[in-house]
């Protein structure tokens, strides 16, 4: 099971922005273990973000992203209470949806 | 800027004995960059990985774990009394009755696993420190402890004399010159303007330098993405001091933490940090 | 602009019925991602491959897509990158390291009130440039900055 994702939405006048912590090794397929032996490629391929169940956002990643990622949305016309949730999946098929509300 | 290549390449130059290119290296504009890399340093720490740590370690404070099952949060006393975290972090090491031994905050978490969960130390001690994709729970669980001290003061309490006790043997091990170098953490962290090529070497016998030493820790480390504790930095300071690894949670670590973190006692601890 | 063609996830409705599809054991991920990914960008080895794999050749520069990067990284595995466009109907943005084996780092697309901002953290493999393109109103813009990158000691 993928750990969770940490999420802001912070309102600032009337663009939210949303900060996204992601929990992942985020594996180019390119780096070698100790043992010389290559470590298989492990990174999210697909981001979303949707608001009120609309996607406001749709990304697609390779494994330049740095490890444990972090994204940064802006977003207009949010107010207090919308419901924000980010969702990934990655290369092996792994998935994780997390929400929050614009605060 | 044609400097950092050359920076770079003095690094090759000096890992093989060459320091020829010793005058060249004063060309770097270490200002600047120190500048470039403290704007970079906000930027990261506004959203800092370390904080998917500290959730980690919510759960795991929070669960029922261990032979005993029972959770830390109704078992563990970090010195403000069972399950109580605000403001724990900055207090430790402290001297702890229970277990009648100054400890620092990883070495108490473990102890409470230990003695309230009923794991096993050596479980524990067997991978105590992040690599690669593991992350020791003990490094999570830290991570949470010191992330409900954000924004309060450090105030080691030395006025406990069992905690000054610990606190000079934590001075005299600082400079304790032994292994194939003849080193001791002084030579490197004894005296100001101490650098090693872009990184700056803090004196931890000053406040400033005790400060940098302890702030951040801690931390996710951009290199490898890992979180790693103080703990960990201070068995890696042995490491290449090329001495013996200090065993895992041992008095020797918890002496060296008393003397960096009451030294920089009155300032205040901005969290789990970012690390180079 | 089909440069991201979302033929299973195209909004919300779609995604409860992918959900639901998962779920039945009808849909593996994998398969519904295969299709969706956009493979030969990503995988291209050449910056001038990517482009054209995402349908973003010959761009123009423009004042109003911003890019703030430091100009020196003090680690190369994470290096903040921000991205912005102020030019009108902007769709999407991509983010492209040139030094990087793949150059291609991510894409992003915009809609329902989303602003054309993306802020990212990227390994940057060397002392490189790194380009930014969008589009907007099917014509590609660019705009780029250069980011190097040190080792703190050696071997740190």
């Amino acid at each position: 099971m993928a750990d969770p994702m940490k999420i802001r939405a912070q309102l600032k006048g009337d663009e939210a922005v949303i900060r996204v912590l992601m929990s992942h090794p985020m594996e180019t397929g390119q780096r070698k273990d100790g043992d010389g032996k290559t470590i298989p490629a492990h990174f999210i391929q697909s981001i979303t973000v949707a608001v009120n169940g609309k996607t406001v956002v749709s990304g697609q990643t390779g494994g330049s992203v740095s490890r444990n990622p972090v994204f940064g949305f802006k977003l207009k016309g949010a107010k207090a209470g919308d419901k924000v949730a980010v969702s990934w999946i990655d290369n092996k098929g792994d998935k994780r949806t997390d929400e929050t509300t614009v605060a | 800027m044609r400097k950092f290549r050359i920076m770079s390449a003095l690094c090759a130059l000096t890992s093989a004995g060459v320091f020829a290119a010793h005058v060249q290296a004063q060309e770097v504009d270490h200002a600047k960059a120190d500048a470039e890399f403290a704007k970079f340093r906000a930027e990261m720490e506004d959203s800092n990985p370390a904080e998917l740590f500290e959730l980690k370690g919510e759960e795991l404070w929070k669960a029922k774990r261990g032979p005993n099952n029972v959770s830390l949060a109704e078992s563990c006393d970090l010195g403000l009394g069972v399950g109580k975290l605000d403001g724990a972090y900055v207090l430790m090491p402290r001297y702890f009755k229970d277990a009648d031994a100054v400890m620092d905050a990883e070495r108490r978490v473990v102890w409470c696993m230990t003695e309230k969960q009923g794991f096993k130390f050596d479980d524990i001690a067997k991978k105590p420190f992040a690599s690669g994709n593991y992350t020791p729970e003990i490094t999570s669980l830290v991570t949470y402890v010191a992330g409900h001290s954000r924004n309060k003061q450090f105030a080691v309490n030395l006025k406990d004399p069992k905690v000054r006790e610990i606190y000079e043997t934590g001075k005299e091990i600082a400079n304790y010159r032994a292994g194939p170098y003849d080193f001791s953490c002084n030579t490197c962290h004894g005296s100001d303007g101490k650098r090693i090529r872009m990184q700056n070497l803090p004196n931890i016998g000053s406040k400033e330098g005790a400060t940098k030493s302890v702030m951040g820790w801690p931390g996710y480390r951009m290199t490898g993405g890992v979180m790693l504790t103080h703990q960990w930095r201070m068995n890696d300071c042995f490491r290449q001091q090329r001495f013996p690894e200090p065993k895992y949670a041992s008095d020797t670590i918890t002496a060296l933490l008393t003397y960096m973190t009451a030294n920089a006692n009155g300032v205040m601890y901005k969290g789990p940090g970012i690390k180079r | 602009m089909d440069m991201l063609r979302r033929t299973v996830l195209k909004g919300a409705g779609a995604t409860g019925v992918l959900a639901g599809l998962l779920a039945a054991g009808v849909l593996k991920p994998t398969l519904a991602y295969a299709n969706d990914w956009n493979k030969a960008a990503f995988e291209a080895k050449e910056l001038d491959a990517a482009l054209k794999a995402l349908g973003a050749e010959g761009a123009a520069e423009h004042k109003d897509l911003v890019m703030k990067a430091p100009e020196i990284a003090e680690n190369g595995a994470v290096v903040p990158i921000d991205v912005s466009s102020a030019i009108p109907n902007t769709a999407s943005i991509a983010i492209l390291v040139l030094k990087n084996p793949s150059p291609l780092t991510s894409v992003f697309e915009f809609s329902n009130g989303a602003m054309a901002d993306v802020a990212v953290r990227l390994k940057v493999a060397q002392t490189s440039v790194i380009r930014a393109v969008a589009k907007a109103d099917g014509k590609v813009y660019s705009t780029q900055k250069e980011v190097k990158v040190t080792v703190g000691g050696c071997g740190g």
